[in-house]
């Protein structure tokens, strides 16, 4: 086995009584890719962020290239050769990509001379990787892969040897983190060594040489990655088998719901986001709409739920018109049997600095269960809500703890009880499970199917093509506004691929 | 890890940070009384003993706290709905103009807890359409309320002097202020209930505003938190998208909040100038709307804790004359900076201590800390 390029030896970290990483070891060789797989707060962040400067282990040692080593701030990091991409991306919007790259890590006191410098080293370094990216776009012009591709040579540029990506794929196409894996491959055939964080089984499974599984806070597994399944991996993250697909049975589709006629919404920029799209979703079938994020799923369900403003077409609800002036009451729809788990549940579906049964009534806050003349009625609130989260199975079961306390999966149970138990004729779900554990995934899956087998019309929004290929009756892929295609639930991954990355309908079919 | 640092046991979180908070105020007021050449802590006894010291001491100290209570409300229930409403000044200075009309014009008639309820009404009502216009601009223009109260705090001054000097003043005075009120407009004194404690008071303008203000940080407290007024201010106080996608208008949210606000701001002006002056002269509110800003943050925008800052910055004002007239060298504007430093170190550097704080707690108790977030599994 080749030397290590790191090695993590007994890390320990609490935050206050919390114990996030306990006990860790980790050795990563060198020219490997490793990756690193665990549920939301399984503690890989924490980890990477200790190895990357921003927090300080309590106790345990680190070493880089065989030599213990202190590393107290990022700058130590990049001094020892770490680079490291967010998973949000750290670049300035309206910078060039060279102003970009250069940030933080100027030469001299005047920019003419460190963006010359830069220019000829990033010229360097895109040849060497096959990395191209105009040094002179704008940032906010590039899509988000060329975005990414910035990040990494922000990263490359400053001497890293050992490259940590945190759930790099999350925003990309398959095309675009197909084109990834190639640059990663080719980084770790020129000697990188690569640590993926993902959650993305499927993607450790096409790319990494070892895997390293935490749960709660300890590392529980490493193998070597052609010597496992995927089965196993998720057996190990989550503590128990776990379903990876949801079983169902066939939908039996009733009478149109939801109907979309020619819709089309703007942004507020005046760019077409949602172009002259036509749907129905009849009651007792899911219907998944596949995109890449951006290519106006978020605009679509917003119209539909009549927070946003539609430029021309119609929407309607149980043959009613929704009114679509950007204008209409949610309550009033909400009336009318139209729930919505919206994409964002940290702005938009909850308050998270609320206590969950101040959140439990959010939107439905006016119904009269949860009044008592102007004043709101706490007990039935709080009865209420000890109801959904005994339902729900939601943990922590403190309807007075504030929001922000619950894990990703937890929040959006919370939603989703809201809006489910108002026994809803159609419900629309942004993004059910981003950032939601395996094992409540699961959980919310079957929830949904659920609502479908009860005669609902269910409209799911994903990013994740194997929810989307796992839950839904009718698939539509949505690109650039425009609704690209129709598949049935056994449409092929690659299939579905091409139509969102925009090829053409014929293309895609043949 | 979503929160770095664990939380903090409710009593260290409201008692114990503001009581560090403002002990460094003190002790780095401390060191600027040295440096005018003053024993700072004859300075701190002197001041503590002339807000707390004699009777009339505590009844000016509670007057002025009466005054801060209800702009600090007013600052607080607009802040709720996360706007900063800077107009309190100008909106308590309207306020007066409302009680005005109304003394002017019923003194001689009515006895004065039949004027009272009609003035609580026109103070509040003139500070609410004071706070509407801005509430309306923010609303429907977008115009940035900070920027709005702070120009209508101006115009307010301007009216209120155009007025002043004109139509509200007696002919052939040379003063710009309204006529005295007759007894019909003067409230009754609550002196006598520190007096029923053994304290003695030479005159204090102490009244019955006290206790006006005391109930409205109750109704505060009961409709922030427990009327669907108060939940549909908060949820857009955290977050206007929220609001939208749950149904609540924001056009209509802003303007309440901003009325409410206003109206708690106008009735400040029934304290000075009902309960103490029985006029309604140029600049009465001074700057005691700007104080609300600092008692609401103070106050965590919690009416108890808002009636505490209150009292505390009453203090300040009545210790802080006391002390200006028994040391020659520390002249008014030392009371200012005193208070700017319990402004600074309680309001924008609230949380300078905290990380120390709750490493403290953590390695002395970790029980203490939040646990509920890892107790629950995963999911």
């Amino acid at each position: 086995m080749a030397q290590a390029a790191i090695e993590l030896i007994g890390i320990n970290k609490s935050f206050g009584a919390v114990r996030a990483n306990r006990d860790i070891n980790l050795e990563v060789a060198r020219g490997t890719i490793h990756g690193i797989v665990g549920e939301n707060g399984a503690g890989k962040s924490t980890l990477m962020s200790i190895l990357y400067g921003f927090y300080q282990a309590d106790s345990g040692e680190i070493r880089v290239g065989g030599k213990p080593v202190s590393i107290s701030t990022s700058n130590d990091a990049i001094a020892l050769g770490i680079g490291m991409v967010h998973q949000h991306f750290m670049l300035v919007d309206n910078f060039t990509v060279l102003e970009n790259i250069i940030l933080g890590a100027e030469s001299d006191a005047l920019l003419k001379k460190s963006i010359a410098k830069a220019r000829s080293e990033l010229d360097r370094l895109e040849r060497e990787y096959g990395l191209e990216v105009d040094p002179d776009a704008v940032i906010e012009e590039l899509p988000v892969g060329l975005q990414q591709r910035v990040e990494i040579l922000k990263a490359l540029y400053r001497g890293a040897e050992i490259l940590i990506l945190d759930e790099p794929t999350g925003v990309l196409t398959p095309a675009e983190a197909d084109h990834l894996f190639r640059i990663l491959k080719q980084l770790k055939d020129q000697g990188k060594t690569i640590v993926l964080i993902t959650h993305k089984l499927r993607e450790i499974m096409a790319i990494t040489d070892t895997v390293s599984v935490m749960r709660q806070g300890t590392m529980v597994a490493t193998r070597v990655t052609k010597e496992t399944t995927v089965g196993e991996l998720a057996e190990l993250m989550v503590g128990r088998r776990v379903l990876l697909r949801v079983e169902k049975g066939q939908s039996e589709a009733g009478a149109v719901k939801l109907s979309v006629k020619n819709l089309t919404v703007k942004d507020s920029r005046g760019v077409t986001m949602v172009d002259n799209v036509s749907f129905d979703v009849r009651g007792g079938e899911i219907v998944g709409i596949a995109g890449v994020a951006g290519n106006g799923q978020s605009e679509l369900l917003e119209a539909i739920s009549g927070i946003r403003h539609a430029v021309s077409g119609e929407v309607m609800l149980d043959g009613k018109p929704i009114d679509l002036t950007g204008k209409a009451d949610p309550g009033e729809l909400r009336d009318r049997g139209l729930a919505h788990v919206p994409e964002d549940r940290h702005h938009v579906g909850l308050v998270l600095a609320f206590e969950e049964n101040e959140n439990s009534i959010l939107g439905y806050h006016d119904d009269e269960r949860y009044l008592k003349g102007p004043f709101l009625d706490i007990d039935a609130i709080m009865a209420d809500a000890k109801d959904k989260i005994e339902k729900y199975d939601i943990r922590p079961g403190n309807p007075r703890l504030k929001t922000a306390n619950f894990s990703g999966g937890n929040q959006q149970k919370i939603v989703l009880a809201r809006e489910m138990e108002q026994d809803p004729g159609v419900l629309i779900v942004g993004q059910p499970t981003r950032g939601v554990d395996v094992g409540a995934i699961e959980f919310i899956h079957k929830r949904l199917i659920a609502m479908r087998d009860q005669g609902k019309a269910v409209l799911v929004v994903s990013v994740e093509l194997d929810e989307i290929r796992s839950l839904s009756d009718r698939i539509l892929v949505m690109f650039a506004g425009r609704v690209v295609g129709e598949r049935g639930p056994d449409a092929t991954e690659g299939e579905l691929g091409l139509l969102m990355a925009g090829v053409e309908h014929q293309e895609a079919a043949e | 890890m979503s929160t770095p640092y664990a939380k903090l046991p409710a009593w260290a979180d409201y008692g114990l940070i503001p009581l560090i908070n403002l002990s460094v105020a003190f002790i780095v007021a401390g060191f600027v009384v040295m440096l005018v050449g003053e024993n700072p802590f004859r300075a701190a006894v002197i001041l503590v003993e002339g807000a707390f010291g004699k009777g009339t001491g505590i009844a000016f100290t509670l007057f002025y706290a009466t005054t801060f209570i209800f702009t600090g409300l007013s600052v607080a229930v607009a802040a709720h709905c996360s706007l900063f409403n800077i107009g309190t000044e100008g909106q308590a200075y309207i306020g007066g103009l409302g009680i005005a009309l109304v003394c002017l014009s019923l003194d001689s008639v009515l006895p004065w807890w039949v004027i009272f309820p009609i003035a609580i009404v026109a103070a509040a009502a003139f500070g609410a359409l004071w706070g509407l216009i801005p509430a309306y601009l923010q609303a429907k223009r977008g115009s940035h309320i900070v920027i709005t109260t702070i120009m209508f705090n101006f115009i307010a001054a301007s009216v209120m002097v155009y007025l002043l000097v004109g139509a509200l003043k007696p002919a052939g005075s040379q003063a710009p202020q309204t006529r005295n009120f007759l007894a019909g407009a003067e409230l009754p004194k609550l002196n006598w209930v520190i007096e029923l404690f053994g304290a003695k008071i030479r005159s204090a303008p102490l009244n019955i505003c006290f206790l006006l203000a005391l109930v409205m940080a109750f109704l505060v407290w009961l409709l922030i938190w427990r009327t669907r007024l108060g939940y549909e201010m908060r949820t857009y106080g955290h977050s206007p998208k929220a609001a939208r996608y749950a149904g609540i208008s924001e056009t209509r949210i802003i303007i309440t909040a901003m009325m409410i606000s206003g109206a708690l701001a106008g009735m400040m002006a029934l304290n000075p100038v009902m309960g103490d002056q029985h006029n309604v002269a140029i600049d009465f509110v001074s700057g005691a709307g700007y104080v609300g800003i600092a008692v609401a943050l103070m106050g965590r925008l919690h009416p108890v804790g808002i009636v505490l800052a209150a009292i505390l910055f009453g203090m300040l004002y009545q210790g802080g004359a006391e002390l200006a007239f028994e040391m020659p060298a520390i002249s008014r504007d030392m009371i200012v900076i005193i208070q700017g430093l319990v402004i600074l170190f309680a309001g924008a550097l609230e949380h300078m201590f905290r990380p120390y704080i709750q490493a403290l707690f953590a390695s002395v108790s970790p029980k203490s800390v939040g646990m509920q977030a890892v107790n629950g599994k995963g999911a």
